[in-house]
């Protein structure tokens, strides 16, 4: 086995988009993502790759647009504020179909917020975001290890169904430092008949742009997409049970949310409640399906977030009402603690839950 | 066995240093931890804090509600853990820079005059190390085990910073 390191969150995202033959990046720093470009700005330039911190956001992710037409593999990362700049821009490259990779590593907001951990980006994420009929694959690490992980994953998800992943961190999995064992270089073994790579004169001219004028065109394009989508909801649907085989009640949590409620689970089977954990690894597509067969079995849903009650909608929509859903959440970059989603559980179990 | 050391001062007094340094003595050790550190916009003088968990199983939230062992270099940082501290959990104070004693009767509390030994030594900066070298000694859950390999690490790109840390840790070990 390849020996285990320790890095921060931010570095392992780095480093595993390096061995994911990402050899483009463009950023602007903010935190808690800081550590991510500065890892680039020192590595790239000694591998020949390019590091570039753009003038702004906006800029960034419009380079990276440039760079994802070309067919190389290419990242971004900031923090909630900087991804809101970077919207357009997402917008364009999902219209354009075309493959990138952006890291958020969310802060509280709204507005400029603060720097601590949040999740409130989750509707930003996983609804749109940017203007228009467009979906990201969406996915949620959850330890150092799933940032490497799920970062290289990112790079193939994008490259196989042509469209931009995003990485949906918080300010704790940014910072924390685990052992992480880094993935194996690799490099994109997809081909990009469609990549604007020179023609030589010796085949057509390919096109990337996300302009159709006319609105039949338009409306083909945007229903070839969503059936790409559907593939991707057929395919890359990715979660976590823990403790679902007795469990009565179920929490859906994600990234750090989900960490603290597996300890919260040890502390209320010691009580006498048994409850599970589902965990969305990509939150778009969600994990619908299993939460459904979950509503037939537990009797009531704990969503467990880093805001005011974001994924609950999803929740909700998944377990098509069979069960009471109840929210157990802090905002603001504030975090539930144990104590606090032991007591959701309870209130639950107790028939108090609101 | 699981241990959840909470490491807290001022900015600047290797807060995150002393916890790093943990963290790579457990990987040493072939254990599971995390290590999360408080961040913002402090700088030297701000107050910092470091939670790292050691375990034999993987580790479920990194962050630290309730520590079994608290490692404090300055008194604001005592008043605001203190309580937070398990029953039967350890606190070990920098007695050059706090005052005042632990409150609590119901966990144990070692008092280090870390800074002092260190200035002592000539080597100022290293009062975190020598109170972690105290930590060492009496929490056999966390020992010295892979504890010289973790400095080599930590130091590497300084050699001379490495017999350093070494007599740092000693000193507080033997204190």
């Amino acid at each position: 086995m390849a020996e285990k390191v320790l890095m921060k969150g931010n570095e392992a995202i780095a480093e595993s988009a390096i061995r994911s033959g990402c050899l483009h990046y463009f950023g602007y720093p903010i935190t808690p993502q800081t550590e991510v470009a500065a890892y680039m700005a020192k590595r790239m330039p000694k591998i020949g790759g390019v590091f570039l911190q753009a003038e702004s956001e906006i800029s960034a992710i419009n380079m990276v647009y440039g760079v994802a037409a070309t067919g190389k593999r290419v990242m971004t990362s900031s923090s909630s504020p900087g991804i809101s700049l970077k919207q357009e821009g997402i917008s364009y490259i999902a219209g354009s179909d075309l493959p990138a990779v952006i890291v958020n590593v969310q802060r509280g907001g709204p507005g400029l917020g603060g720097i601590q951990p949040s999740q409130s980006d989750y509707f930003q994420a996983t609804k749109g975001g940017g203007h228009g009929d467009y979906h990201l694959i969406v996915l949620t690490p959850s330890s150092v290890q799933e940032m490497a992980d799920l970062t290289s994953l990112a790079f193939d998800l994008a490259d196989k169904y042509r469209m931009p992943a995003m990485l949906l961190a918080d300010g704790t999995m940014g910072q924390m430092m685990e052992p992480v064992v880094l993935p194996e270089p690799k490099n994109c073994t997809v081909d990009k008949p469609w990549a604007l790579t020179g023609t030589e004169c010796k085949r057509e001219h390919n096109i990337v742009n996300s302009l159709y004028l006319s609105p039949e065109v338009l409306e083909r394009t945007n229903i070839e997409r969503f059936e790409r989508y559907k593939e991707v909801e057929k395919n890359e649907t990715r979660w976590e049970e823990y403790m679902m085989e007795d469990a009565e009640y179920c929490i859906v949590a994600f990234g750090i949310a989900a960490r603290v409620a597996k300890n919260a689970i040890k502390v209320l089977r010691e009580k006498g409640i048994k409850t599970g954990l589902i965990r969305p690894i990509t939150v778009w597509p969600f994990p619908t399906e299993p939460i459904r067969k979950a509503a037939d079995k537990v009797k009531g849903f704990i969503s467990v977030e880093l805001s005011m009650g974001q994924m609950i909608e999803d929740v909700k929509l998944a377990e098509e009402c069979k069960k009471p859903v109840s929210l157990c959440s802090r905002s603001g970059g504030m975090i539930p603690d144990v104590e606090k989603i032991v007591k959701s559980v309870e209130e639950m179990a107790n028939g108090e839950a609101k | 066995m699981t241990s959840q050391i909470l490491i807290a001062g001022f900015g600047g007094q290797g807060i995150l240093f002393s916890g790093k340094l943990l963290a790579y003595k457990a990987l040493s050790e072939g254990k599971e931890l995390s290590w999360l550190p408080s961040y913002g916009p402090e700088m030297r003088g701000g107050t910092a804090s470091c939670s790292v968990t050691i375990s034999d199983e993987s580790v479920g939230s990194p962050i630290i509600d309730n520590p079994d062992v608290l490692i404090v270099m300055n008194l604001p940082s005592l008043d605001k853990y203190e309580k937070t501290v398990k029953k039967g959990g350890v606190i070990f104070v920098d007695s050059t820079l706090i005052g005042r004693k632990v409150e609590r009767n119901d966990v144990k509390a070692f008092y280090i005059p870390a800074t002092k030994m260190a200035q002592d030594m000539g080597t100022p900066n290293l009062a975190n190390i020598v109170l972690l070298g105290k930590v060492l000694k009496e929490c056999p859950e966390i020992g010295m085990n892979g504890m010289e390999e973790a400095l080599k690490k930590v130091v590497s790109k300084h050699p001379e910073m490495y017999e350093r840390n070494l007599k740092a840790v000693e000193a507080g070990y033997n204190y």
